[in-house]
């Protein structure tokens, strides 16, 4: 294997953005991701950062945080959050990334605390804008790191919502969302280090969509919360392509966020 | 008017114990640590902070024993992770319990923005569904008069003082600002008090030769403080770079109590003002930080 698992996870995150899609980019590996995308397969797709930017090319330099000097200079607009969250509130976004500490089978997401909520045995550092994010672009892609305490059958506490839960009103699922009035949206797919769920919208569940070279079905359930549901076509995961690796190593020469 | 003062002096006047103080507005870059330290150094105590994600002031400020509430989206070090001060409060009480209310960016922006505009609240489709609301009892979730569908109402948070770090003023408080501002504008109009910090003063007329880029109008800023380097380790577009290493350096230092301490006491208690804390910085650090290629806007034409 001549690539890292974070390599290969900027590579699925990438593969969700397609050409001309208007994409609020987050933190750490979608940043590599869009930059990617840019070079790739998605030309014509713009970057929107919460801090108030918007960017039709990566920035010339990696980024530490979204806010960083290099992410400015050359933006398409340095502007307000609000004018971005705007954007994203009135459905401009088609796709948003967000990481987590904790996802459920449904793709709810917990960055805020681990345990009982009035009394957190960990405090996590809470939203940003991901609780945002998840209720206003028309879909959302998690990426996270995979293991059994991460991903779990359902989170501690809610903060940025997925697919919610069955309740007596009705199921999971895109009806649970239009039920608590969100205006659309919801995960698209989750990325982790052993593979890439989809989700069922239908009911909220996610379906494995594939696994990463390297693993199996068997290795992924073991390290997942909840009974795995497959995708019809599940197989797995293709893997980077020199130009994919190429592109990844030019913006992160010194695996900052990729190593 | 010319409003002045020395960072002591603001702090002294406009941040009383127990006031709502909004800071750090524009997420990562322009974070006044200078007025947080100088905050700590006074001891200031029972403070509500205000702000949208917090890239480690906060975090210094709850260690440090000043806070009593948070409303904010998001507090940690953003290029490193978790706070391990907000940690030990939010988990153990120390130095102290804290009240936290949880926001994600939009909502405390719309909560700013409707002080700003003199709303009592601001509907919004965002967050239903999540536990925010849940957690934070100012929310309140209800059909909307209109239509009948869900909307979550955020009520109006007026901070009492909203301290803004900006690249240049006049002695008045006529101040630019440029690269993404945040929720900067919604906290500097929605706030009784404004503290500018700059890191140039200039003259009137070069503020106002180009007007678009002020954030608001000096009636509402109360002082200005000319303090260089009073945003580090944050950044400031076209003055310095964010130091990465310094909230590495902060990261790794303050996973105990005591580490916290020793890093507080090096750092900010023992560090008179901002002139010696830039001087601990060392001028090989500072030279590092600095701008490496000017890239200056084309002027735009104002006349008529």
């Amino acid at each position: 294997m001549d690539y890292t698992p974070r390599e290969l996870m900027v590579v699925c995150a990438a593969r969700q953005i397609r050409d001309g899609e208007n994409v609020f980019v987050g933190m750490r590996l979608p940043l590599i991701a869009f930059a990617l995308a840019k070079r790739t397969h998605a030309p014509n797709c713009v970057g929107l950062f919460e801090v108030g930017i918007v960017r039709d090319e990566p920035s010339k330099e990696l980024l530490y945080t979204m806010g960083d000097a290099p992410n400015i200079t050359g933006a398409a607009w340095a502007t307000s959050t609000m004018n971005v969250m705007g954007l994203l509130a009135s459905g401009e976004v088609h796709l948003g990334f967000i990481g987590g500490a904790e996802v459920d089978r449904y793709g709810n997401l917990n960055t805020s605390m681990i345990g009982d909520w009035k009394h957190p045995t960990v405090r996590l550092p809470g939203s940003g804008g991901g609780a945002d994010i998840a209720s206003l672009s028309h879909r959302l892609a998690m990426i996270m790191q995979h293991d059994r305490r991460r991903l779990r059958e359902r989170v501690d506490f809610v903060t940025s919502p997925g697919y919610g839960y069955p309740d007596e009103e009705g199921p999971a699922g895109a009806a649970w969302r239009e039920r608590v009035g969100l205006p659309r949206g919801g995960p698209a797919a989750l990325i982790t280090t052993l593979g890439v769920f989809s989700f069922d919208a239908e009911n909220g569940e996610a379906l494995l969509q594939s696994y990463h070279p390297g693993t199996t079905i068997e290795k992924v359930q073991e390290q997942t919360g909840w009974k795995l549901r497959l995708a019809e076509d599940c197989r797995e995961t293709v893997p980077p392509s020199d130009d994919e690796l190429k592109v990844i190593k030019e913006y992160d020469p010194e695996g900052v966020w990729t190593g | 008017m010319s409003k002045l003062t020395s960072m002591a002096e603001a702090i002294a006047r406009f941040v009383p114990d127990g006031s709502s103080v909004a800071l750090g507005l524009a997420l990562e870059p322009l974070i006044p640590f200078a007025a947080g330290h100088e905050i700590i150094r006074q001891q200031r105590r029972n403070l509500t902070l205000i702000g949208p994600i917090s890239d480690i002031l906060f975090d210094q400020l709850i260690g440090a024993g000043c806070v009593e509430k948070i409303k904010a989206a998001w507090v940690g070090n953003v290029s490193e992770g978790l706070a391990h001060c907000y940690r030990r409060a939010a988990e153990q009480s120390i130095p102290r319990a804290i009240v936290i209310e949880e926001h994600s960016n939009f909502s405390i922006g719309l909560a700013l923005l409707a002080a700003r505009l003199g709303a009592p609240y601001i509907p919004t489709r965002s967050l239903l569904g999540s536990d925010i609301p849940r957690q934070n009892p100012t929310f309140r979730t209800q059909p909307s008069p209109l239509d009948g569908s869900p909307v979550l109402l955020v009520p109006a948070v007026h901070p009492d003082v909203t301290i803004i770090h900006v690249q240049r003023s006049d002695e008045e408080g006529n101040a630019h600002i440029w690269g993404n501002v945040g929720i900067s504008e919604e906290a500097m109009l929605g706030a009784r008090d404004v503290i500018l910090v700059a890191e140039e003063i200039v003259p009137r007329e070069v503020i106002l030769s180009d007007p678009n880029r002020v954030l608001g109008p000096s009636f509402k800023v109360r002082a200005v403080v000319h303090e260089p380097w009073g945003a580090h380790p944050s950044a400031v577009q076209g003055y310095s770079n964010r130091d990465h290493q310094f909230y590495h350096e902060y990261h790794e230092r303050t996973r105990t109590l005591e580490g916290f301490h020793a890093w507080l006491d090096e750092w900010v208690l023992q560090v008179p003002d901002r002139a010696a804390y830039v001087a601990k910085l060392g001028e090989e650090r500072v030279r590092g930080l600095g701008v490496k290629e000017h890239r200056y806007a084309a002027p735009v034409d104002y006349g008529y």
